[in-house]
């Protein structure tokens, strides 16, 4: 049975933990993350788990990682600075092949930056924010629905494919109170655990370990990374699409500011301009084939985002520059209002003359 | 159908629990509602506020840039927020307290003297009500049936005691703006 409360983003993140059966927690409090750190403190060990605050950051993520070794659901979550130093392990864990399942609430950077909402950490988050050749799959949601519906969902991504799944949210969805329905998690798929190290007793011991000093032995491990990257690029590209079929322009955006986007679509369109919106929802992979039926077919795109420009970047390969790609931003933890955005949208495409 | 809504005062006035007042009296409504709290060093120390929309559609931006309602208890909050209604809204003010140095003649500004009304019912902590209270009449969304239902979610439960005299507070309130 589901039910539609009132509570904090933070917060909905640590029920739906404990609803996909996350057994331990590990995390070092830095705002606008701490709720989701407090939540479980007070309920994950009602549900049979445990949560420990770790020494710091570093402690956090390798706690992660040997507890992820032995098959148990496991999560961390921190914002930005605290990110940054869970790096190193992160890169580990994809190494391991670990599901382990990642919470950025990302303030503002660089450096330790401040508390208001950003997007600051596409980047790090998309492209491998260790060090290594390695991907994160990586969900952005940008209502409370979603902050529950994905965690849910990435503990099974991470199972799935043996392989961290980050969720990137900001300070703004992580302290905003909206209803969420708090629904059941339909049971997990099947997935394989011989990998798991749980006691060797009777059976031929496991290594989960990273190193490798043959180089014949390394370039196959980073095949097979390679080809897993490629079946997840392949299958798990997610966006939402809202008024985007006969749109003459588009605009892409994730997370909060999609949302807010969307409210700026339909403003344009009482005005007679045919706007749509791209709303990636998977990050990693990015969702290249949404633009596959509008790439020869839009005026221009203009990408609204909350850094100096991250996102675009993949917005142009996936167009292939054959469309004008725009940025609107604000940084530094600003959000920008629907008129604002729209105002810029025709400001770049000299809509202002259009309007009916 | 949106009531876009700002709330702010000194940490200690109740701002918070005004918009969860708000925010649940939408809850059990069946409305969309979004409740977004200062978070930042607003939280430590000086002036907290909150937004607060209440909706019978999706909420899509949940970003306020100008609200029809405003409460604001002290004067640092006066200033900041007296532009930030927009043209027709509507703003109460706690002048036991604030000031009007400045003022807009395309707003409605209802002055309540709060302090004084929560004093005569015996409690000054419930300020905070008796402003909700002469919001309310002004809001589209959302009523005085509705919020008693709210505070009986969010005071009953834990504090049953202060149920009567927070509804008593917002009556008055009511009255006020009438």
């Amino acid at each position: 049975m589901s039910k539609r409360v009132l509570m904090k983003g933070n917060e909905v993140i640590g029920q739906a933990a404990i609803e996909a059966g996350c057994k331990l927690f590990f995390g070092y409090p830095i705002t606008p993350s701490t709720e989701i750190i407090e939540y479980l403190s007070k309920y994950l060990p009602k549900a049979g788990g445990t949560v420990l605050q770790a020494e710091d950051e570093i402690g956090a993520i390798n706690m992660c990682y040997g507890a992820a070794c032995t098959g148990t659901r496991v999560m961390t979550a921190s914002s930005s600075p605290g990110m940054s130093l869970k790096q190193e392990g992160i890169s580990y864990c994809a190494a391991a092949e670990l599901p382990v399942v990642l919470v950025n609430v990302n303030r503002t950077g660089p450096g330790l930056g401040g508390l208001g909402p950003a997007q600051s950490d596409y980047f790090q988050s998309t492209k491998g924010g260790g060090h290594g050749d390695y991907r994160l799959i990586v969900l952005a949601p940008s209502k409370s629905q979603e902050l529950y519906d994905m965690t849910l969902e990435a503990f099974d991504l991470a199972e799935k494919y043996r392989n961290p799944v980050l969720l990137l949210t900001d300070g703004f969805l992580g302290q905003m109170m909206e209803p969420v329905e708090l629904k059941e998690k339909p049971a997990s798929p099947e997935v394989d655990k011989s990998w798991i190290v749980d006691g060797a007793k009777g059976r031929k011991k496991r290594i989960i370990a990273s190193y490798s000093l043959t180089n014949e032995i390394g370039e196959a491990n980073n095949l097979r990374w390679e080809a897993k990257y490629k079946d997840i690029k392949e299958k798990e590209q997610r966006w939402e699409e809202f008024y985007a079929e006969d749109a003459d322009y588009l605009i892409v955006s994730y997370g909060t500011t999609g949302r807010i986007s969307k409210s700026v679509v339909l403003n344009a369109r009482k005005k007679g301009i045919k706007l749509g919106l791209i709303r990636p929802i998977s990050l990693w992979p990015f969702p290249e084939k949404a633009f596959i039926p509008y790439k020869d077919k839009v005026k221009g795109i203009v990408t609204v985002e909350l850094n100096t420009g991250q996102m675009i970047e993949d917005v142009k390969l996936a167009v292939e520059c054959k469309v004008p790609v725009h940025l609107y931003r604000r940084q530094g933890g600003m959000l920008p209002t629907e008129d604002e955005i729209l105002a810029n949208v025709e400001k770049v495409f000299n809509l202002a003359s259009e309007e009916v | 159908m949106m009531d876009k809504i700002v709330l702010a005062g000194f940490g200690g006035q109740g701002v918070m629990f005004m918009g969860k007042i708000f925010a649940v009296s939408g809850m059990v409504s069946d409305l969309e509602v979004c409740w977004i709290p200062s978070y930042g060093p607003e939280m430590r120390g000086g002036t907290a506020n909150c937004f607060v929309l209440l909706s019978d559609e999706e909420i899509h931006s949940p970003v306020i840039d100008k609200a029809d309602g405003g409460i604001v208890l002290n004067q640092p909050s006066y200033d900041k927020f007296l532009d930030r209604i927009k043209t027709g809204g509507v703003l109460v003010v706690n002048t036991s307290i604030v000031e009007l140095n400045e003022t807009r003649d395309d707003i409605t500004i209802i002055k309540v003297q709060a302090i004084e009304a929560a004093n005569e019912l015996g409690n000054p902590t419930i300020a905070n009500m008796v402003c909700l209270g002469a919001l309310l009449p002004h809001l589209k969304l959302t009523d005085y049936n509705k919020v008693e239902k709210a505070i009986q979610e969010v005071v009953g439960a834990k504090r049953p005691e202060l149920l009567e005299i927070n509804l008593a507070a917002i009556k008055k309130g009511i009255e006020i703006t009438n």
